[in-house]
């Protein structure tokens, strides 16, 4: 058909960081069709230069509130891989365990006030208040439950206080964590419960695309991988995390302030979607049961799922916390010093899947433990180039309809991402390799 | 003030923390929400506006098109806050600034620097007045709402200047000095009720400096406990590159 649209979305609402959508259509062909990032560059490598290692984490945190704890975590396995460092398993769950209460953190903040409103047709979560105001204040209890995981184990959930390389700088009282699991039991689970069915009510709303492309997450012999594992892509199996680079290969593109990033195809995607197409036989029972209920088949290839398998996530995350607290409460907390003492100076690379995928951090020390070369791969960075291929296959299948529709049918594609625009922005790297393809 | 003002959140450079800490406010926030006209919400809403009542700016001013909208919002609004560390010190973002600017843009965009325009960072009052400041890394949520509370009441806000060992002190922890560790709390504005060294950790200055601040002094506790003179200005700079600025001496 012979249609002109030209689609200039500015400042795109409702993500996290800045982002215009560009679509021009001219005689029915696809001139231009692509998510720019205008997000303003913070050179977080540069400012890592010359750092010493106790403040990598503190200063890598500030990339992004709302994956503080992902940049942290990330930061400090980078870190302690370099000098050597071991931790002890108990500093192990308790990060396991942080990380399971920030992924229900930024899931839920996703799917109720980032994602929802389209689904309910409100231009905000605040508007929901008026209509579905059951439904906030259970977004806000779950944040809230989700929230208290980070302030017992860490001090606070935005900008965690207490992981440090080699441990915890303070340690939960056994009262705490009997506080915190009952609360997970008594109002996480009805509530968790109650969130499967809400969003079990739109998928009618859920558009109905698939494009498949290359699935990239970790993957871990024994767990639903998310501290640690092996890289995996659903092309071409598994590798070592010291690979990253390869399966990350970074380029400069006009429209975007963040680098896109590539492995054996064009594009490849990360987060809640390719972990669970990746890994979803090892979800725990609960969150396979609501899987069911949402209807996210074993290999979705519906990007626009990503926030149904958030959902699901989220389930299988509150029940993996309860599981760790219980562990923690039987063994009983052993009081411990963070191990400091570097027992080597080099290279280290941490990569961790944080909620929107894959994250990587690789740091180089010298001899003083300060920092010579830094470098991050943030997931959105990873997604840009899949989420400009969706957008070019989605485009020309919905051109009959109003513009209205295409614009909120790009917009609830690029949310289903979940990008997070401020991080991406750091998805920089030193070296080059190659020049930037055509626009 | 009229009974349902205007207010708008408007975000810059920086990590979205702040923002992403209002919504911690819970029952407080649709408390607040009842009583003000929520018009500017990028982060979680469609809608915008032509003028505010108050607007709180987060994230600090690092390009030119900052510079552009920050002008015309402070046109546009009565009040204006700036909301945590980067916007009312310039924060973390500031620390780029004691590297060339150059060297900065090449290690990350390599030879395609050019295409990216930055400047320094700069908190929001080295570009426009700031009516009051709200501080930390991220912001303090009860700070946020006695500022909100007492704007709403059209009354002026109390902004804390005591040093954090005060608060910390108060609280009656253990020192970090006598546990080995070095901590910025004799120099840094209190008002975050000493977290961090209660959780054990050191602090790092987040809130900005006193407004008297003796850096020789922190510098030398700093060096009396074992940190080179090198060391201890980097740790001092960290949240305080802007203030602390190169012509101040403590870099070289
Ligand atoms: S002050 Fe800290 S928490 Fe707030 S936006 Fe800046 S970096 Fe983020
Ligand atoms: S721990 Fe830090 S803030 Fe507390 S008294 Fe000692 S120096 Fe001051
Ligand atoms: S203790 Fe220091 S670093 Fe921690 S919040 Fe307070 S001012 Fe910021």
């Amino acid at each position: 058909m012979s249609r002109n649209l030209h689609l200039n979305i500015k400042h795109l609402t409702r993500v996290e960081g800045h982002g215009n959508i560009v679509v021009n259509v001219t005689d029915g062909r696809l001139e231009r069709c692509e998510l720019e990032i205008v997000e303003p560059p913070r050179f977080f490598e540069a400012l890592l230069k010359g750092r010493h290692f106790q403040e990598a984490a503190i200063i890598t945190s500030r990339i992004c509130g709302i994956c503080s704890l992902g940049h942290q975590i990330t930061s400090l396995k980078a870190t302690e891989a370099a000098l050597g460092l071991e931790i002890s398993e108990q500093t192990r769950l308790l990060r396991q365990l942080l990380i399971d209460g920030a992924t229900i953190q930024s899931h839920i903040l996703h799917a109720y006030f980032l994602a929802a409103p389209d689904f309910f047709g409100k231009p905000n979560a605040f508007k929901l208040l008026t209509t579905h105001k059951d439904v906030v204040l259970r977004a806000l209890r779950l944040k809230r439950l989700a929230n208290d995981i980070g302030d017992i184990v860490s001090g606070r959930a935005v900008h965690p206080i207490t992981p440090v390389p080699g441990g915890f700088t303070r340690l939960p009282t056994e009262t705490e964590l009997n506080a915190l699991l009952k609360k997970l039991i008594e109002t996480g689970r009805p509530d968790m419960q109650a969130t499967v069915d809400t969003f079990s009510t739109v998928l009618d709303d859920i558009p109905d695309f698939t494009r498949e492309t290359e699935y990239i997450s970790l993957k871990n012999a024994d767990t639903y991988a998310f501290y640690d594992g092996d890289l995996f892509s659903s092309d071409t199996g598994s590798a070592t995390v010291d690979q990253y680079r390869d399966w990350t290969r970074e380029f400069v593109v006009p429209h975007s302030t963040s680098k896109h990033c590539r492995h054996t195809r064009d594009s490849f995607m990360v987060g809640a979607l390719a972990r669970w197409n990746n890994n979803h036989e090892q979800m725990l029972p609960a969150a396979r049961e609501a899987a069911q209920t949402l209807g996210l088949k074993s290999s979705c290839h519906n990007p626009y799922m990503n926030t149904v398998a958030q959902v699901v996530e989220s389930d299988h995350c509150l029940e993996e916390a309860i599981a760790i607290i219980d562990l923690l409460l039987t063994r009983g907390l052993k009081p411990e010093k963070p191990n400091q003492q570097p027992t080597r100076y080099g290279r280290g690379i941490g990569a961790t899947e944080v909620p929107r995928g894959l994250l990587y951090h690789d740091y180089t020390y010298n001899r003083q433990g300060n920092i010579v070369a830094a470098n991050c791969v943030i997931p959105t960075g990873q997604n840009l180039a899949n989420i400009d291929a969706d957008m070019k296959k989605r485009v020309p299948e919905i051109l009959d309809q109003p513009r209205e529709t295409i614009q909120k049918e790009l917009e609830m594609l690029v949310r289903a991402y979940d990008p997070c625009i401020s991080c991406s922005v750091h998805a920089i790297q030193v070296t080059f390799t190659g020049g930037a393809p055509p626009a | 003030m009229r009974s349902r003002p205007k207010v708008a959140f408007f975000d810059f450079t920086g990590c979205e923390g702040c923002q992403l800490n209002k919504l911690n406010l819970e029952d407080h926030l649709l408390d607040i929400l009842e009583q003000v006209d929520l018009v500017e919400f990028r982060e979680a809403m469609d809608e915008t506006a032509e003028s505010y009542d108050i607007a709180f700016i987060e994230g600090s001013l690092s390009t030119p098109s900052c510079i552009e909208r920050i002008h015309d919002i402070r046109r546009r609004t009565r009040i204006l806050v700036a909301l945590g560390a980067c916007a009312a010190t310039g924060g973390i973002n500031a620390l780029k600034n004691i590297h060339p600017i150059d060297d900065v843009r090449e290690t990350v965009y390599g030879s395609e620097k050019y295409r990216f325009p930055t400047l320094p960072a700069l908190p929001v009052s080295a570009v426009v007045q700031v009516d009051y400041e709200i501080n930390g890394c991220p912001m303090s949520l009860p700070e946020f709402l006695n500022v909100f509370k007492a704007l709403l009441m059209n009354k002026t806000p109390d902004i804390p200047d005591a040093a954090v060992c005060v608060e910390c002190k108060l609280r009656e922890n253990e020192c970090l000095y006598d546990r080995g560790m070095v901590c910025l709390g004799p120099i840094t504005r209190g008002g975050c009720e000493a977290i961090c060294p209660s959780f054990g950790q050191f602090c790092t200055g987040c809130r900005g400096l006193v407004s008297d601040p003796n850096r020789q002094a922190m510098l030398d506790i700093l060096t009396d406990h074992g940190l080179s003179l090198n060391d201890a200005k980097k740790r001092l700079l960290l949240f305080n590159s802007h203030s602390l600025n190169p012509s101040s001496g403590l870099t070289h």
